[in-house]
């Protein structure tokens, strides 16, 4: 069979078969019983061409409607930002994307470099001492938090407010099951978490109390306060935090977090319909032998030259196999990339530049939609998203918005039955006056 | 050797250089403190490098000449399946209506995406002759995570509370027993016997009525295949138990045998091996799980229906697991995988099988002369070799792994699997040509040969390397985690 991924020639193979002392394929396949061995064709699609094949999917792609062509207000986790060009340039070099987990550190050492600053910008920007080098996405990122918080304390019992991400909090209610953790919701009252009730919640059986910063309605928490409280009776406090809001937003490390997990996407990931993105782990020094999945540390060579390699592994599946502090093997290493030159890019100025437009876009969206007579549902503060009341279903709206190239804000009624006709609206630094005013204008019509 | 260091980004760094380009601020600006509570603006700004665009092309080019990949070498990893990563593939998933949509827009907008989850979806599940696939899973151990939460969920639905143990076998993958413990189970390790499979009698001894299920690799880690698998099935099935494939050696069996057939309940796929979604240095991959009919109802959600011609999610699930990831799978890696298998049509991928099969077994041959073959049969994809009698000379096989360096290639799997001892797990896949695994065997022999007239040479090496054999008791000693400004260099 001829293919361009495939080089064994018909000479190739007789070659080989005769070298292996086979006259044929099958033979190969003789300890396959014949019971189970497969007769006839796998009935899927036949092979197209590439030039054929380019066309179809081309085809299919321009059936979605995406943030290039359209403009977005939609962010509920992730978002449209800046893509410095070089991003794309780097991470599509291929000694980066075709090579795996760097084991063989001497002819690993871009990746492993790489990674070493990756955890070093994390620690950055959380304000904590130690990051890893990446985790599947923010989601499965705080299940993990909960799960260390649960070994470490030795307590059943997780805290998690209900202005965290609803996907998250999905997440880590499946990962809680399997461990026995039962997951206490904090009700939010006014797109911020409940401190009075998460008072009464709490008692010596916490593990962790777990929150996001900004929230999922974009709201920052009161991180001093909720540490005081989860401190008092010595269980973690956990913090998923958007890591570019932390270019202007003072650190969870700076309010005593323990541990801080998110999400990395907003660094030069593509929105990408969710995936793949980069979830980032982050703790205190204490914890360090804790972390799950890999490690990249500092350490030199035979001749005492500085190198980096793959460490603390005996907390790893590979070694600890049923004890591991996690199954995690295959990361997000190329993610982690892109996210670390996108932050490079950004450097110290560019990301205190970035998180400033975010919030100071959001916050003139927000009163230019009050100034029209929306209601604006919360007073705290708020970073790059808010919520906004209005009098028909937020599908319908996003339909009309549609029509008129806008990509509308998320719904909120889809997790919260009290805030149907609730929308939570993302303005980034993507967004210019021009955008922002369309979005008022054409709600207003609608409304 | 041409040592030199790489300096860290951070290293580069000049107060006021810039790299990034963001439009001037367009709307009024208030001041900043007023849009947060007191304290809540950073009092400074994160230590971020301060650099300009060459400089940090210069830098990342400079660091990806310090890394190998398939496209550098050889690179015969086994167990991970390096093969060719098509590019096609990189520029189908980087189209606009692919990269730059968002999960939670309305389904109506994104139908294209989700035509393509769809039939992605439907693909898989006639590759591997199960009953219906979830593209929700980030890697093969999030799979084998979701995968054995739906065992877990299936048992609980019939009542059946006492099923708190999954069987591994000792050649098994570390993530494995790992997500067998993050499922809530506890591991029981079955044995292999002499000619590398797994051993019948110490499986009948094992199992019981508190087997949740049994994990297997077939073709197992030893590149050989489970020819019992009929016994094995019937022996779990007929104590109440499932059976768990992990479908990382699927490479070897594509339409030759599917797991659909062998008699296995639930399948995780790693698309990032078997169907060419990069490795990227780590990750992401993309771990796809498939079930069998009696498991659908637990599959997580929510889940992708068909609706006359229109796809959508569906929620009203109530027997699911719930979510195991935001939104619904890395679909980057699944678009590339895709691609793949229309690249390949059913013809590709049996021949797919058949020359990474025939490919192992030549190398295993030509190999066999010169080191120990533990297991004397054919083997599927991949084949492991002991330096058993190199290391009675005194090297040993991480040796020869760093001696292989020295010839432009990245070595062999090492010390896995557990039970052969001085492992090497050679896995050459179907991408690479006859002339590139002739040359790898001539450099092997010759290693062979240096073990026994020169050993330091295998000893000492790598010799051609940028960097030397790096101290890894140190790094985890003293860890060094981060990069930390060296105060008394500050002017
Ligand atoms: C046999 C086997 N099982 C499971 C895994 C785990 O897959 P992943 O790294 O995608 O989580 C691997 C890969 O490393 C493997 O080789």
């Amino acid at each position: 069979m001829n293919h361009r991924y495939l080089p064994m020639t018909e000479q190739d193979q007789k070659e080989m078969l005769q070298a292996i002392g086979v006259q044929a394929v099958d033979e190969l396949f003789s300890d396959i019983p014949e019971k189970v061995r497969f007769q006839g064709e796998l009935a899927i699609k036949p092979a197209k061409s590439e030039s054929a094949l380019t066309r179809e999917l081309m085809q299919l792609a321009a059936k979605n409607a995406d943030t290039k062509q359209y403009i977005s207000f939609l962010g509920a986790g992730v978002y449209d930002h800046y893509m410095p060009t070089i991003v794309d340039h780097v991470i599509s070099r291929s000694e980066f994307y075709t090579a795996y987990t760097p084991y063989q550190p001497e002819i690993s050492q871009g990746e492993l470099q790489a990674i070493f600053e990756f955890q070093t910008m994390i620690c950055e920007l959380t304000g904590m001492d130690v990051a890893n080098s990446s985790m599947y996405d923010g989601g499965t990122s705080f299940a993990e938090a909960a799960m260390l918080a649960a070994g470490q304390t030795r307590r059943k019992k997780v805290l998690v407010s209900e202005a965290v991400h609803p996907e998250s909090r999905a997440v880590l209610e499946t990962y809680a099951a399997g461990q026995h953790i039962e997951v206490v919701t904090v009700p939010q009252t006014n797109g911020i978490t409940d401190l009075t009730v998460l008072k009464g919640l709490l008692s010596d059986d916490v593990a962790a109390v777990m929150v996001q910063y900004p929230n999922f309605f974009g709201q920052i928490e009161r991180l001093d306060e909720i540490e005081a409280l989860a401190h008092d009776v010595k269980s973690m406090f956990v913090v998923s935090s958007n890591p570019l809001a932390l270019g202007a937003l003072t650190p969870p490390g700076d309010f005593g977090a323990d541990i801080v997990v998110g999400d990395a996407q907003p660094f030069g990931i593509p929105q990408g319909y969710g995936g793949p993105h980069c979830g980032y782990f982050a703790v205190t020094k204490k914890l360090m032998r804790k972390v799950p999945g890999r490690l990249v540390g500092e350490t030199t060579d035979d001749e005492g030259q500085r190198g980096y390699v793959l460490t603390l592994q005996a907390r790893e599946q590979h070694i600890r196999r049923d004890k591991a502090t996690s199954n995690i093997c295959s990361n997000q290493a190329l993610n982690a990339l892109a996210a670390s030159v996108a932050m490079t890019a950004l450097g110290k100025k560019g990301i205190t530049e970035i998180a400033r437009q975010n919030f100071q876009k959001a916050h003139y969206a927000k009163q230019q939609l009050k100034a029209a007579g929306f209601e604006v549902i919360q007073h705290g503060y708020t970073f790059n998203e808010f919520v906004i009341k209005l009098n028909k279903p937020i599908k319908e709206m996003n339909e009309l918005l549609l029509e008129q190239g806008i990509i509308g804000g998320y719904d909120l009624g889809r997790d919260y039955e009290e805030l149907s006709q609730h929308m939570l609206i993302a303005v980034t630094e993507q967004r210019t006056k021009e955008d922002i005013d369309t979005l008022v204008k054409e709600l207003s019509e609608h409304a | 050797m041409h040592k030199k260091d790489q300096p860290l980004i951070f290293e580069l760094s000049k107060k006021g250089r810039t790299g990034y380009s963001l439009t001037e601020l367009d709307v009024p600006e208030v001041d900043l403190s007023t849009l947060a509570p007191e304290g809540f603006i950073r009092s400074s700004a994160p230590e971020l490098p301060e650099v300009a665009e060459l400089d940090i092309m210069r830098h990342y080019t400079a660091l990806s000449k310090r890394n190998h990949g398939v496209d550098s070498g050889f690179y015969p990893l086994g167990s991970c399946t390096m093969k060719y990563n098509p590019k096609v593939n990189e520029a189908v998933a980087r189209y606009a209506g692919f990269a730059h949509i968002h999960p939670l827009q309305e389904a109506s907008s994104v139908q294209g995406a989700l035509e393509l989850m769809y039939d992605l979806q439907e693909h898989l599940v006639e590759i591997t002759g199960m009953d219906e696939v979830t593209l929700q899973p980030a890697a093969g151990a999030h799979g084998e995570w979701t995968g054995l939460m739906m065992i877990r969920a299936f048992h609980e639905a019939n009542g059946d509370l006492n099923r708190t143990k999954v069987i591994v076998p000792d050649s098994a993958h570390g993530t494995n027993p790992a997500s067998a413990t993050v499922a809530g189970f506890e591991t029981i390790t079955v044995k292999s016997n002499e000619d590398g499979l797994v051993d019948l009698d110490d499986l009948k001894r094992v199992v019981g009525d508190d087997t949740a299920a049994l994990m297997l690799t077939n073709p197992n880690t030893l590149g050989l295949f489970e020819e019992n698998i009929l016994e094995m099935a019937a022996i779990i099935h007929g104590a109440g138990g499932k059976l768990y494939y992990d479908g990382a050696n699927l490479n070897a069996v594509l339409s030759k045998a599917r797991p659909g057939d062998m008699g296995f309940d639930v399948v995780h796929l790693n698309l990032h091996k078997t169907f060419t979604g990069p490795h990227g240095g780590g990750g992401p991959g993309s771990g796809p799980v498939g079930v069998k009919a009696d498991l659908i109802p637990f599959l997580p959600k929510p889940v992708l229906v068909k609706n006359g011609d229109q796809f959508e999610f569906e929620y009203n699930r109530p027997q699911s697991i719930g979510r195991v990831k935001p939104y619904y799978g890395n679909f980057g890696i699944n678009v590339r995988a895709y691609t793949y298998i229309r690249s390949m049509g059913p013809d590709g991928l049996k021949a797919v099988s058949e020359n990474a099969v025939i490919n192992a077994n030549y190398m295993m041959r030509r190999l066999a002369p010169h080191f120990d073959l533990p297991f004397d049969r054919h083997c599927k994809h991949e084949f492991v070799l002991s330096g058993k009698r190199q290391k009675k000379l005194g090297v040993r096989t991480l040796d020869i792994a760093k001696r292989l360096l020295d010839f432009g290639y990245h070595p062999p799997t090492i010390y896995f699997p557990l039970n052969v001892e001085e492992c090497m797990m050679i896995e050459p896949t179907e991408t690479e040509s006859k002339e590139t695994l002739d040359s790898f065997i001539e450099a092997m022999i010759q290693i062979a040969k240096e073990v026994e007239e020169t050993p330091e040479v295998v000893q000492e090496a790598p010799h051609t390397t940028i960097i030397g054999r790096l101290d890894e008791t140190k790094a985890a000693r003293q860890p060094i985690l981060r990069y930390q400004k060296k105060e008394a260099v500050e002017v």
